[in-house]
């Protein structure tokens, strides 16, 4: 029996289970696939939303808000990469400043800070390659940029510290209500692996987050998979664009974006297409094309050629567009995080910090007086002075050892990334943490060595190494094995 | 934090970097130290185990991990010194004629080293999924045919049963006959181009002896499994290298092989503000293989991609002679010679030439220059044009963009120039 069991490891059910482990009790993350982070929110644009485009009074324009204002002090307490780079949303014509104005004013009404409507000149003034279309832009100063797997993975790491337990490879399978020990009602959750008796229900399962929902309650919902490609540009292409440029929406969301990362990549997308499977991460010609035609007005000189990969990422829309959030009417003390789409990333602090206060709440936990709110990210010897990095390495040699050349990682950081609390089991875990093979040459040079490394660590055949957990094995077996 | 001068640095102990150390340290220079990023000096010979190396310059047929031993053991002869599993972080340029190089590893940790002159060989890299936009899922089994072949030949892996090959480098055909005599199933090897990029004697050797067909004028339009690949779509582009509907044909497989180019690693030459080629990937070089920044070599892979290591061991040769020059004009107090070349011009379908500009006054006894072409071409007259004034003719039966081209100017071939102002190589039909 425990109190709460949160479903879904992306960054709203780490999020939740971060900030529900400052209370006292006994939480548990459940998530189907190998690691965190490996759905919506492994895949999407990247960046912190000012919140000026999300309709008045809605639950999106409130939490976005609210989670833009958390990350700046966020980022440092949990110690992941985020940047306060402001946006620029460009209109492509003169029709289109109207757009700018409607936006602007929806924006204040929601609290943003410091929008205003720049002229071409001054677009050119704050950036500077941006193309001959783009008469006018919106300019918000408080929009940034933010490694999603670092801030999910930042969030997973500090609740593991404050005893929150997960459960990787777990899919729920079914929900129940039942009874404790003492005879009061709670929720039985079918795993693969048996049963699970809690008190309370995080859903957090995004774009599954319907099927969980319409296991408890009469109220049905739908989540549609809205399906968006992207292309990632070399870093050697950083500095091309200071703002997240967007372009003002159109009738499929808020169009394609350029934008820088955080670790200096250039990032375009994505595409909006509502697909049935929900596992559909399948990228397409056309989606390239269109990324590269829409980009294309607002930048004349785009860097296409320095395109080093292409993903496609889910967003959980659902009909109503808003987010689904709190306890479901029907099923008391079920909990539901739903409809996590953008501006999900932006909002998922403060959807943590309010979900795990109502359930806190509801159950009457008590503060978790050995909280630790803070925590130390990866050791990063690239943002080290030579002298750290040289006392490092004497100290760990394993540091002075680079395993993965474009993105400069060495062997230190990726058996630290394996040996973590909640440490990487496959080659895109170890990407995700510490950037090994997220470079120009994706993967090519080290992934020998990697799977090498994941295999001495982990103590199992190197045979049996996933690229991204189930079966996803990178070899299938041993030269001459069948002779 | 160590720190050590040298007079030359050679950046990469592959093919290039063991050939450039030899020659210069046979011109006379004894300072020279191989950074090498990989466990052992060979670079990545030692995953090419087949034989065909080393005709040209050993007038025999030689494994890749033979034809690099070669090399080592001259390198060695000459108690070179060398760094092995050391990463060059950044190399810039230092007071007056110095160039700084950071580099790391185990044992030394930082290193801040200087240098007279270096001698950029780094290799290159394969193009991976991502750049091709290949659009589909994105599960495990696809490799870029050098992945595979170090797992295969190195480690002792396999990295899958049933094979699709998209393009037809040389590197993607010996694996169709490496993966066969490993029990795979090599389905097809699909080429984008009308023509491919290998070897004729891959093609023949590699694909035809094992009935493995080649399929020109297609690509791959889809990969399909989400955990690993279960198949992959190929079909017929036409003359703007699109697919063509209803063209398509699916595989059954487990793995997509890649071979679909190589880029020069320049990062590092990017990094010190070279001049770079947009055609080659590689730095912009003088008939001595100097880049823009004096005193900084290039040979190789990095400079451009080549198909037989022996153009290799040659070109790094002369990278390694030129470098010592260098270091003696300067010991002997006279600075780094002042450079007066000309632009090579081209025309009539060469893409690029290595050297990109000549000085004839400083040729020895002759000058190559190697390109390569930019479509099949059949009975074809190559000529140099000094001034205007056509030098030298070779005629060319044959031509294709998957086989480096030369041109052997002779030092008494420009003799009577004494002033060159312009230098030019046209292909012509030959109407003969």
């Amino acid at each position: 029996m425990v109190d709460v069991v949160i479903i879904g490891a992306g960054v709203t059910g780490c999020a939740v289970a971060r900030f529900l482990s400052a209370y006292k009790g006994s939480f548990v993350v459940m998530e189907r696939n190998e690691d965190v982070c490996t759905g919506t929110s492994k895949a999407n644009s990247a960046i912190i939303h000012a919140g000026f485009d999300a309709a008045h009074g809605s639950l999106m324009a409130k939490y976005n808000i609210l989670g833009n204002r958390m990350y700046p002090a966020l980022s440092k307490e949990l110690d992941f990469a985020y940047k306060n780079n402001g946006s620029l949303v460009l209109a492509l014509s003169d029709e289109d400043i109207p757009k700018l104005e409607a936006l602007m004013e929806n924006g204040i009404k929601n609290g943003v800070q410091g929008l205003e409507i720049v002229d071409k000149k001054r677009l050119k003034e704050l950036e500077p390659s941006v193309g001959h279309v783009p008469v006018a832009a919106l300019y918000a100063p408080t929009a940034g940029i933010v490694c999603p797997f670092g801030a999910t993975i930042a969030f997973a790491e500090n609740a593991c510290a404050n005893g929150v337990e997960f459960c990787f490879d777990t899919e729920v399978k079914g929900i129940t209500p039942g009874t404790d020990d003492e005879g009061k009602p709670c929720w039985v959750i079918q795993t693969a692996e048996g049963a699970v008796r809690t008190r309370a229900v995080v859903n957090a399962a995004g774009v599954y987050s319907d099927i969980l929902h319409n296991m408890v309650s009469s109220q049905k919902i739908q989540i549609i998979p809205r399906k968006g490609d992207y292309l990632l540009l070399d870093r050697r292409t950083g500095g091309y664009v200071k703002h997240t440029v967007f372009q003002v929406p159109g009738k499929y969301g808020k169009g394609v974006l350029v934008s820088p990362t955080v670790h200096g990549n250039t990032i375009i997308g994505p595409t909006a297409e509502d697909i049935d499977d929900k596992e559909g991460v399948d990228t397409t010609s056309e989606g390239f094309d269109d990324l590269m035609e829409k980009a294309g007005l607002a930048f004349d000189d785009l860097p296409l050629r320095d395109v080093i990969t292409s993903f496609a990422g889910l967003r959980a829309h659902e009909a109503r567009h808003d987010f689904i959030l709190g306890e479901v009417a029907d099923a008391p003390l079920f909990f539901d995080c739903a409809g996590i789409e953008s501006p999900g990333l932006t909002a998922a602090p403060a959807i943590g910090e309010e979900i795990a206060r109502e359930v806190a709440e509801k159950l009457g936990l008590p503060a978790n007086e050995g909280f630790v709110a803070t925590r130390k990210g990866f050791t990063d010897p690239k943002s080290m002075s030579q002298e750290e990095l040289s006392a490092l390495i004497a100290r760990s040699p394993e540091y002075g050892r680079i395993v993965c050349r474009c993105e400069q990682v060495s062997e230190g950081e990726i058996r630290e990334a394996i040996r973590r609390p909640i440490g990487a089991r496959s080659l895109d875990g170890v990407k995700r943490r510490v950037r090994a093979g997220m470079g120009r040459c994706q993967a090519g040079f080290c992934s020998p060595r990697i799977m090498d490394i994941l295999a001495e660590e982990w103590g199992v055949d190197v045979a049996d190494i996933t690229k991204s957990g189930g079966h996803s094995e990178v070899i299938v077996g041993f030269v001459k094995d069948r002779m | 934090m160590e720190q050590k001068a040298y007079h030359l640095i050679i950046i990469g102990g592959g093919p290039a970097g063991l050939s450039a150390a030899v020659a210069a340290y046979d011109a006379g220079e004894r300072s020279i130290l191989i950074l090498e990023r990989d466990t052992r000096l060979g670079g990545i010979l030692n995953q090419c185990i087949h034989n065909g190396f080393g005709l040209h310059t050993f007038q025999e047929e030689l494994t890749g991990p033979e034809y690099a031993q070669r090399f080592i053991d001259q390198v060695k002869d000459r108690n070179i010194d060398y760094k092995l599993d050391t990463m060059v972080l950044s190399i810039s340029k230092g007071e007056g004629n110095a160039k700084q190089v950071v580099a790391v590893n185990e044992a030394d940790g930082l290193m801040q080293l200087t240098a007279d002159a270096l001698v950029l060989a780094m290799g290159c890299r394969e193009r991976s999924r991502g750049a091709l936009n290949i659009p589909g899922f994105r599960p495990a089994g696809i490799f870029s045919a050098g992945t595979a072949q170090r797992l295969v030949n190195i480690e002792g892996y396999l990295p899958g049963r049933r094979v699709v090959i998209l393009g037809s480098g040389d590197i993607g055909l010996i694996m169709a006959r490496r993966m066969t005599l490993e029990g795979a199933k090599v389905l097809v090897c699909a080429e984008l181009m009308p023509y491919s990029g290998g070897l004729k004697r891959n093609i023949v050797q590699c694909l035809d002896d094992f009935d493995i067909p080649l399929k020109l004028s297609h690509t791959v339009v889809r990969i399909e499994g989400k955990e690993r690949v279960e198949a992959v779509v190929i079909a017929e582009v036409g003359p703007d290298r699109k697919p063509i509907k209803g063209t398509e044909e699916r595989y059954e497989c487990d793995t997509l092989l890649l071979s679909v180019g190589l880029l020069p690693e320049n990062e590092l030459t990017i990094g010190l503000e070279a001049d770079m080629s947009r055609v080659t990937n590689g730095p912009l070089v003088n008939e001595s293989l100097e880049t823009s920044i004096p005193g900084v070599f290039a040979a190789g892979n990095v400079l451009h991609v080549h198909d037989l290591v022996d153009y290799v061991s040659e070109e790094a040769h002369l990278a390694g002679e030129s470098a010592a020059a260098y270091i003696a004009s300067l010991e002997a107090g006279n600075g780094p010679v002042p450079h007066a070349g000309v632009l090579i011009t081209f025309s009539g379908g060469v893409r690029y030439t290595v050297p990109a500009t000549a000085d004839v006054s400083r040729i020895e006894k002759w000058l190559k220059i190697r390109y390569r072409v930019g479509d099949v071409m059949t009975n074809r007259v190559v000529s140099l044009y000094l001034n205007g004034n056509r030098v030298l003719t070779k005629k060319r039966r044959v031509m294709a963009p998957g086989e480096m081209e030369e041109l052997v100017l002779l030092k008494k071939q420009v003799e009577e120039y004494p002033v060159v102002e312009s230098m030019e190589i046209r292909i012509e039909e030959d109407k003969a």
